[in-house]
């Protein structure tokens, strides 16, 4: 098995041969002796060479997050010879989205369409869990519209305003 | 003794309850709202009956519906844990009327301390030292100008009825006080259903130190050491331990003497807290009285060996202390974590979902209060606290040391926790140094936004690559992991975002 692996920045091309429960192991073509055990589903046991470590494996989306220890890496995992696996971020430019942090309810609106916003400034607030957290503008702009009224029960995610 | 005790909360704490009341042989009874089925607190008691919807003002704070259940289960008893009914002098009332004995002070002594500004009063005429500022509810804007004139900026707005920081603003100058004032009462109004909101002088970095007492229906009063709970974010503690580093025996023993004060001027019986702000003298002022069992009580039964439920227990029961003041030991340290469902990335917002993944921690010195398991879908609708993690060890540097192993161990997946900021705390400098206020965790939150996090060795970073290649070759996480997910957000958004949309369909499951 080959694949391609995006962690921190930078793309590892890993071949991967597992016979009799052992494993041979190529990172970017270059031999590491590897032992790997799985201790439960996504819980791994992981020597390489005499050094052990455990790992932890959650799936977020389209990422895997790989923890080793109690470190968190990000990882992507493509299969270079799968069309699925190439997927493109699109541009990040243009208007920006305000969206939900968190499942709630929108309890104020402290600005309104065409209001100035500089970077940092709350537009709306959100409450849940008992908690209330302002949403704030990630730009300097021009609230460019209110998606939402007070009240409003909204899911993480959900676009709630747009500045531009 | 009591046959049997409904518990009227949920999450770690019922589950701590349930506990105790099964080691003493007494029958529990569990209530549960509609999002609280599979909740553990559930699976843990001998009955369970359901309470109505999600939100909290429908089942767990609805007195009418857990004296039915209570009547219809037979318990004798009602043990209320800590937030919801537990300081309601209202439901302590209805438990006696209905004859079911509550388990925690009188209606009548938790009136007088259960508002912060009665409490007050009382503790005035007690002689009790407390910081300056109003000890009745502002009437007005005006009245809150005038009284913060005169006491002097920075002052802080409280609500009467609070607890847990909630309608509680800081405030610099007078041009703030309008609006700090409108956002308090009004969070105070949601809270807790009631807006009343006073003023008290900001003592700037206090350390807040806390003093359990128990008091018997013999008018026996004992304290049980103080705890130090001076790590608060937003006005929600989040380390607590004791023995406080900066008490010793003598202030000990003049704190724990004016906590059994306040408790006698106010008639007070069963388990309760008088918490205390220290300014840099070690001066200490009254604060408020908690007149409940506190989320962190595990760090005082550590360090004393008593076991604050079944006390609780038993001295409703009508029994007396079983010990006097002098046979109360202090030995050893501990040191509680909380563990919220909550993101270190997104400024700490809730995140609630499926734990898709749980390692436990064990071993010497450590305890775990908790009630998530694997497979539980954390509502969206409570509290966030999951557990709380105890480390206890001969001193605070083993306390420390054992905490931050156990930490080490500790792995929640599928949702955000706070452990990682754990790690932080306990290994910063001045944690170790127990130069602790309460201004502490937001400077090392500040520190923590503005250091870059060290890039891993090369070693540890091989060893994610290439168990990213395992998990992918033994899953089906092979197909997964490079897959679309259906309904991906238009770019601009986060992995954190789009993660959260899957946690919110499988919270709405």
């Amino acid at each position: 098995m080959t694949y391609d692996i995006a962690i921190n920045d930078k793309t590892y091309r890993l071949d991967l041969q597992q016979a009799d429960g052992r494993w041979s192991c190529r990172v970017d073509g270059r031999n590491v002796e590897i032992d790997a055990v799985l201790a439960r589903p996504n819980v791994l046991s992981l020597r390489l060479g005499n050094k052990a470590y455990e790992v932890k494996c959650e799936r977020v989306g389209a990422n895997v997050h790989i923890w080793v220890g109690s470190r968190r890496f990000s990882a992507v995992v493509r299969d270079p010879r799968s069309l699925r696996g190439r997927i493109r971020a699109a541009d990040d430019h243009g208007p920006k989205k305000l969206s939900a942090p968190m499942p709630g309810k929108v309890i104020r609106i402290l600005l309104h369409q065409g209001d100035e916003v500089e970077a940092g400034t709350g537009v709306l607030v959100v409450e849940a869990m008992k908690m209330q957290n302002e949403v704030k503008s990630p730009k300097k702009g021009t609230i460019q519209k209110i998606l939402v009224s007070e009240g409003t029960a909204v899911n993480a995610g959900d676009v709630l305003a747009i500045v531009e | 003794m009591f046959k049997k005790i409904l518990i009227a909360n949920r999450g770690e704490i019922a589950v701590r309850v349930i506990r105790a009341c099964h080691e003493m042989g007494i029958a529990a009874v569990a209530v549960y709202s509609d999002v609280d089925r599979a909740s553990l607190h559930v699976r843990k008691a001998d009955e369970a009956y359901p309470i109505g919807p999600a939100a909290a003002t429908e089942s767990y704070l609805n007195i009418q519906k857990i004296l039915d259940v209570a009547e219809r289960s037979g318990a004798d008893a009602i043990h209320p844990g800590y937030g919801f009914l537990s300081e309601n002098a209202k439901f302590a009332r209805a438990c006696s009327d209905a004859a079911v004995k509550f388990i925690g002070p009188t209606a009548a002594a938790m009136e007088a301390m259960g508002s912060k500004t009665r409490a007050r009063q009382a503790m005035e005429r007690a002689g009790v030292p407390f910081v300056p500022g109003t000890s009745r509810g502002l009437e007005s804007f005006e009245q809150a100008d005038q009284v913060a004139t005169r006491i002097g900026y920075p002052i802080m707005l409280k609500a009467a009825a609070g607890g847990g920081g909630k309608g509680m603003r800081l405030v610099h100058a007078s041009a703030d006080l309008r609006s700090a004032l409108e956002a308090a009462c009004s969070e105070a109004e949601h809270a807790f259903g009631d807006s009343e909101v006073y003023i008290e002088k900001a003592i700037i970095n206090p350390r807040h130190i806390e003093m359990q007492i128990l008091a018997d229906e013999h008018g026996n009063t004992v304290y049980l050491g103080e705890r130090e709970c001076s790590l608060q974010r937003r006005h929600q503690k989040v380390v607590e331990e004791a023995p406080s580093p900066i008490v010793d025996s003598d202030m000990r023993c003049r704190m724990g003497e004016v906590a059994v004060r306040v408790a006698q001027a106010a008639g007070y019986t069963n388990a309760g807290t008088v918490e205390f702000l220290v300014d840099q003298e070690k001066n200490f002022y009254f604060l408020e009285m908690n007149t409940r069992l506190q989320v962190e009580h595990p760090v005082t039964e550590l360090i004393t060996g008593l076991d604050l439920v079944h006390l609780q227990i038993h001295i409703a029961n009508g029994e007396r202390l079983p010990f006097t003041q002098e046979q109360v030991q202090i030995r050893g340290h501990a040191i509680e974590c909380r563990i919220y469902a909550e993101d270190p990335d997104n400024n700490y917002f809730p995140s609630p979902g499926k734990i898709t993944l749980l390692l436990l921690p064990s071993g010497p010195g450590i305890r775990r209060d908790s009630g998530m398991y694997e497979g539980w879908t954390v509502p969206m609708d409570y509290d966030p606290l999951l557990a709380k993690l105890i480390g206890y060890g001969t001193d605070r540097e083993q306390a420390i040391g054992r905490l931050t192993r156990a930490l080490n161990e500790y792995f929640v997946g599928g949702i955000k926790t706070n452990i990682s900021l754990f790690r932080r705390i306990l290994s910063n400098p001045d944690f170790r140094a127990a130069n602790l206020d309460t201004g502490f965790l937001d400077r090392l939150l500040k520190q923590m936004d503005q250091a870059t996090d060290q890039p891993a060795d090369s070693e540890t970073t091989e060893a994610a690559v290439i168990a990213a290649g395992i998990f992918a070759a033994l899953g089906a996480s092979a197909a997964s992991a490079g897959e679309r997910v259906p309904d991906r957000p238009s770019a601009g958004q986060s992995t954190v975002s789009r993660w959260k949309s899957a946690a919110q369909r499988e919270s709405l499951r």
